[in-house]
């Protein structure tokens, strides 16, 4: 028997490995996907747009605009310091560092929600702090914006460490032998070097908090017109049974979400070797 | 400055700045958004002492929901498992038209904001929806009951076993596969013996990961559980209704429940993927 034809019985499994691994994408992320649209145009266009034509709709996305605006700049800021001091520099209890600042992944978005309420609600541990001060934070976009920081928090960082720690501080500690300035080193140098890791994970980052919906829930109080995100929205425009409504603005957030894997895939096609490696196909 | 910064032993000794700036901004800042936050999760409960913490995890409802909570991510991060193995196969050994869409498609239930995944998975499952409308003939109700919860937890967890597992397939040596079937491996033997025991680490590793997500996870599934009490209600709904009564304590007894439970579980499969990798690498 040649050697191509004892090979053949693995190959023939292709064509059933290949159509159930299609159809179980079909069914658990396409139809999902696809009926998005399909309720939002149930009734026509005209239908459709009636939802954009509120001004509820456009105050929640202007919320959601500013939320992700102060979160996802926090965040980066955030995620190249901790890169910086874990990818260039060795200090006890680094590993307790990465482990911190991957523990908001393994937390509930609602235990999320749910911690700033027991710092700053009404029988929160700051309450009387904040009574002083006047101050509030549950019901009010800072508390909307500190819930969306918790979840969004290890996105960057995750795409930083590992990239900088690949590629070492040669270059770095080159250029400052040769007289840069830290500054300097930092902006000739290194955020070339991770540019477009950088846009990953503040893709990524901003992608989630957009689409944050169980932490935001317990800090918003849902007051319409000013406490409410778009993924809040939608619930609120669902529970009217406004179905149309509800998976129009559904529709919207689906795009974003679209556009942001059209993005990654981009990147990972096009800058595979400048992404930490466990993003290079 | 070189004194100072000495002490915290430089890779490259010495050279690089921003050491003290970089880590002090990190240190703080996790502090204010992660440290602070949690410590009050952990310290809140036992304001009243144990018997009100007692009261409400003894609760018939409490131990319901965390039973659906953590069940239900169980079942879906078995189906996962392997349904994953075999996404991720089709993906890494075969080439076939659309594979590249199929493959980035495979990252959605992560950008998808999980509201609205729930309102598209209650259409597509409730009695009147497409494919609930083709159950409830066959008398399985599926929106608004236990098995909502499960389709919703096996959408969100999808991409994690594929991602974990995709790599690692890349990696398990065609030759050594090759020599098992030369030596008379058929393709059945050859995945136990050679592929299964190379990824099932990572296996369990993604396994963990979609279990951690879907024990917390949230906005996907209330719209599709129906979230009747004893009954489809999740742990992390019972918060917000513990919350919602002023209950402070009780909301952070429900959350530090389900943090405690889910890390013990981690930690258990972390220990068994150790003894995997070693058993594979001798």
């Amino acid at each position: 028997m040649s050697r191509a034809a004892r090979l053949s019985p693995g190959r023939g499994w292709a064509p059933l490995i290949i159509g159930l691994a299609t159809a179980w994408m079909a069914l658990i992320v396409l139809l999902p996907l696809g009926t998005v649209f399909v309720e939002a145009f149930r009734r026509g266009g005209m239908a459709f747009l009636e939802a954009f034509r509120q001004p509820d709709t456009w105050a929640a996305v202007r919320l959601t605009l500013v939320v992700a605006a102060i979160a996802v700049p926090l965040n980066t800021v955030f995620g190249v310091a901790a890169a910086w001091c874990i990818a260039r520099f060795e200090f006890k209890g680094k590993n307790l560092l990465v482990t911190l600042i991957d523990l908001p992944f393994s937390v509930s978005p609602v235990i999320s929600g749910l911690v700033w309420v027991l710092l700053f609600g009404a029988a929160g541990w700051f309450a009387p702090l904040m009574q002083d001060l006047g101050v509030q934070v549950i019901f009010t976009t800072t508390g909307l914006v500190l819930a969306t920081v918790l979840v969004t928090l290890p996105f960057v960082a995750r795409e930083l460490i590992p990239l900088m720690q690949e590629q070492g501080a040669d270059e770095e500690a080159a250029a400052i032998t040769l007289g840069a300035g830290g500054w300097t080193t930092f902006f000739t140098v290194t955020l070339p070097n991770i540019r477009w890791a950088l846009l990953y994970g503040v893709l990524l980052c901003n992608a989630r908090a957009m689409g944050e919906f169980g932490a935001v829930s317990v800090v918003s109080g849902h007051i319409r017109g000013r406490t409410n995100t778009l993924p809040l929205h939608v619930e609120i425009l669902y529970n009217e049974y406004n179905f149309v409504g509800a998976f129009a603005v559904a529709s919207g957030l689906a795009g974003l979400a679209l556009f942001t894997l059209l993005i990654k895939s981009g990147l990972e096609w096009r800058y595979a070797g400048e992404l930490a490696a466990t993003r290079r196909r | 400055m070189t004194s100072a910064t000495a002490s915290w032993r430089f890779r490259e000794p010495g050279v690089l700045p921003g050491f003290p700036l970089a880590f002090g901004f990190t240190v703080f800042y996790l502090s204010v958004i992660v440290l602070i936050p949690l410590a009050a999760l952990v310290v809140r409960p036992w304001e009243g002492g144990w018997e009100p913490v007692w009261r409400v995890l003894s609760d018939p409802r409490t131990l319901a929901a965390l039973r659906l909570s953590f069940g239900a991510a169980a079942v879906a991060a078995v189906v996962n498992a392997v349904m994953g193995l075999i996404v991720a196969w089709a993906l890494v050994r075969y080439d076939f038209p659309g594979k590249r869409l199929l493959d980035a498609m495979v990252d959605l239930p992560f950008a998808l904001p999980t509201a609205v995944a729930g309102i598209a998975l209650t259409a597509i499952y409730a009695p009147n929806g497409p494919l609930g409308a083709w159950f409830a003939d066959m008398g399985l109700q599926i929106a608004y009951t236990p098995r909502g919860v499960l389709i919703a937890l096996i959408f969100v967890g999808l991409p994690f076993v594929v991602r974990t597992v995709q790599p690692v397939l890349e990696d398990v040596d065609r030759e050594v596969e090759e020599a098992a079937e030369t030596l008379g491996a058929g393709a059945f033997q050859r995945a136990r013996l050679v592929i299964l025991p190379a990824v099932a680490p990572a296996l369990l590793a993604g396994c963990g990961l979609a279990f951690a997500r879907a024990v917390g996870e949230y906005g996907s599934v209330i719209f599709i559980a129906g979230n009747m009490p004893l009954r489809s209600e999740i742990a992390p709904l019972l918060i917000i209704i513990q919350l919602e009564q002023f209950n402070y304590a009780g909301a952070a007894a429900i959350g530090l429940a389900m943090l405690v439970l889910s890390f013990i579980i981690l930690l258990i499969l972390n220990i068994i993927q150790g003894r995997l990798v070693r058993r594979s690498a001798p």
